[in-house]
């Protein structure tokens, strides 16, 4: 087979403000291709950017007239052309919580809800938007990925809206409704007798040898960027405003990364002004938390974990860029926390309880860690604070089995529900 | 002793374009010299500036991460399969 590295074609980016890929270790400068690691050094390549070009063109304005989607923001988004997929995701509700904000002795607390994200209900949708745009410039005509669920969902979609041909792998032991979310797109679901972990080392042997577009490995630089718009619209949806926290779950470490990044481009283009408070925070499951080990041990590396949490998408045992993520907690003056299998569940149904919001265990997760950050004070009342919440509670129902009460049943009667009503009358 | 390695894509033309080579050694450090030995331009590939393997490299034994054995001292046995493997991938 080709080497899916070797461009299917080439193009110009003479008049976008995508500049380059550059290695985030060394510096090294490589063509805007279907590759994902220096080949110096292994370290992650990163989209450059030539801001000055995006400055002439980006301002409120021109956002605002934009379409009601991520695409909003296409001036920072690392595609050539115009959008050909996900052409809906993104622009989700921020949710001003303040019933949940009142539990938790917060007055300011806002949360990013992409469990209503288009089309398949995970702030994924957002990122394969991008990719599946950006891999099709590429000329590419199969997308695949490594998923622990969510991921898999959102491109098994994208390619089926896009008429592409689509290989999803995926651990063994996913919820019932992350397996289904595939099948009814019909892509090949490839599920494999591993961890998560597993799935990614395999997909990673698979693109050194099959010409696709693997999402989140050779076309990672670019499927990646698409989580700043998670900051952009923070940012806009806030009157034009970086908050003074957020917290993010993190599973590989990308998404906390990235948001940290879009707040700063936001800042750096003069579309918002600095907050030199902004605090990124990271919440992950105990079952699975090298991230949070890390932190908590002051050290600079990660330790890799075998998984075991209910938080499957969060199941990240070797996260690629955890020691990124752990960088900009501490840039940021920011903390990570984790939340037990118990506190998942709680976090979830506080949620739900006070928002009207269902998230699934990550959710659950963020929840849960931004009730430990308030309570211990890291997180003040009056901070401006966003917790982003990044799926949907119907495709996890598994781990709420026996944690919530069950329906009254009555007979078809008044006299019988009025016994339930009040049944001392 | 003989194990498979199985080459990255970005090593694989400093080692004549082959994706899966023979090695003899009995750990993995061993290997990692000997592959040194014979194609000494992939030195500076993988190891950083104090000799320590590069940290966006992850090495697996029969698709176990040797972080959870030995780490470069896990020993090796005739026929195992050794994957060198750019630690920059996935995004659940």
């Amino acid at each position: 087979m080709s080497n899916p590295s070797v461009p299917i074609h080439s193009d110009s980016s003479a008049h976008s403000g995508v500049k380059a890929l550059k290695c985030r270790e060394c510096g090294r400068r490589y063509e805007l291709l279907a590759i994902h690691v220096c080949e110096f050094c292994f370290g992650p390549l990163e989209v450059e950017y030539d801001y000055e070009v995006i400055g002439r063109k980006i301002s409120r304005q021109s956002i605002e007239a934009g379409p009601v989607s991520l695409w909003r923001y296409k001036d920072l988004l690392p595609v050539l052309g115009e959008p050909t997929a996900g052409l809906h995701a993104g622009m989700t509700p921020l949710v001003r919580a303040e019933r949940l904000g009142k539990a938790l002795g917060l007055k300011n607390l806002y949360v990013k809800n992409d469990t209503v994200n288009h089309p398949t209900l995970s702030f994924k949708d957002r990122v394969v938007a991008v990719a599946t745009t950006r891999a099709r410039e590429l000329g590419f005509t199969t997308i695949a990925c490594a998923s622990t669920g969510n991921l898999a969902n959102s491109v098994s979609a994208h390619a089926a809206s896009c008429g592409m041909e689509c290989f999803v792998f995926i651990p063994h032991d996913l919820e019932a409704g992350k397996v289904l979310g595939n099948l009814i797109y019909k892509p090949t679901v490839v599920s494999v007798k591993g961890t998560y972990d597993d799935v990614n080392r395999l997909c990673s042997e698979i693109g050194a040898e099959y010409p696709w577009a693997f999402v989140n490995i050779n076309i990672r630089p670019y499927y990646a960027e698409g989580s700043k718009s998670l900051a952009f619209e923070t940012a806009e949806q806030l009157g034009w405003k970086v908050p003074d926290q957020v917290v993010v779950p993190i599973a590989s470490g990308s998404l906390l990364t990235k948001i940290w990044k879009g707040f700063h481009e936001f800042t750096r283009l003069g579309l918002v002004a600095e907050n030199p408070l902004l605090k990124v925070n990271g919440a992950q499951a105990s079952g699975c938390s090298p991230v949070y080990q890390a932190y908590v041990s002051g050290k600079n590396h990660i330790v890799p974990v075998r998984p075991n949490t209910i938080a499957k998408s969060l199941a990240i045992g070797n996260p690629a860029d955890g020691f990124y993520a752990l960088d900009v907690v501490g840039k940021s003056g920011g903390k990570v926390e984790e939340a037990t299998d118990p506190e998942i569940i709680e976090g979830m149904k506080l949620l739900a309880e006070t928002e009207g919001i269902f998230a699934e265990t990550a959710g659950g997760v963020t929840v849960a860690c931004l009730k430990k950050l308030a309570q211990k004070g890291a997180i003040r009342p009056d901070d401006l604070t966003v917790a982003y919440i990044t799926g949907n509670g119907l495709k996890t129902m598994e781990a709420l089995a026996g944690s919530l009460s069950q329906p009254v049943s009555i007979d078809p009667n008044l006299s019988s529900f009025r016994q339930i009503v009040n049944p001392k009358s | 002793m003989s194990v498979l390695v199985r080459i990255p894509t970005p090593l694989r033309p400093l080692a004549g374009g082959q994706s899966e080579l023979s090695e003899e050694g009995t750990s993995v450090r061993e290997i990692l010299d000997n592959l040194i030995r014979r194609f000494p331009a992939m030195k500076e590939r993988m190891m950083d500036e104090s000799g320590e393997l590069r940290r966006f490299i992850n090495i697996y034994v029969n698709e176990e991460d040797i972080r959870f054995r030995e780490g470069v001292s896990t020993p090796l046995s005739s026929g195992d399969e050794v994957s060198i493997i750019p630690a920059i991938a996935g995004g659940a």
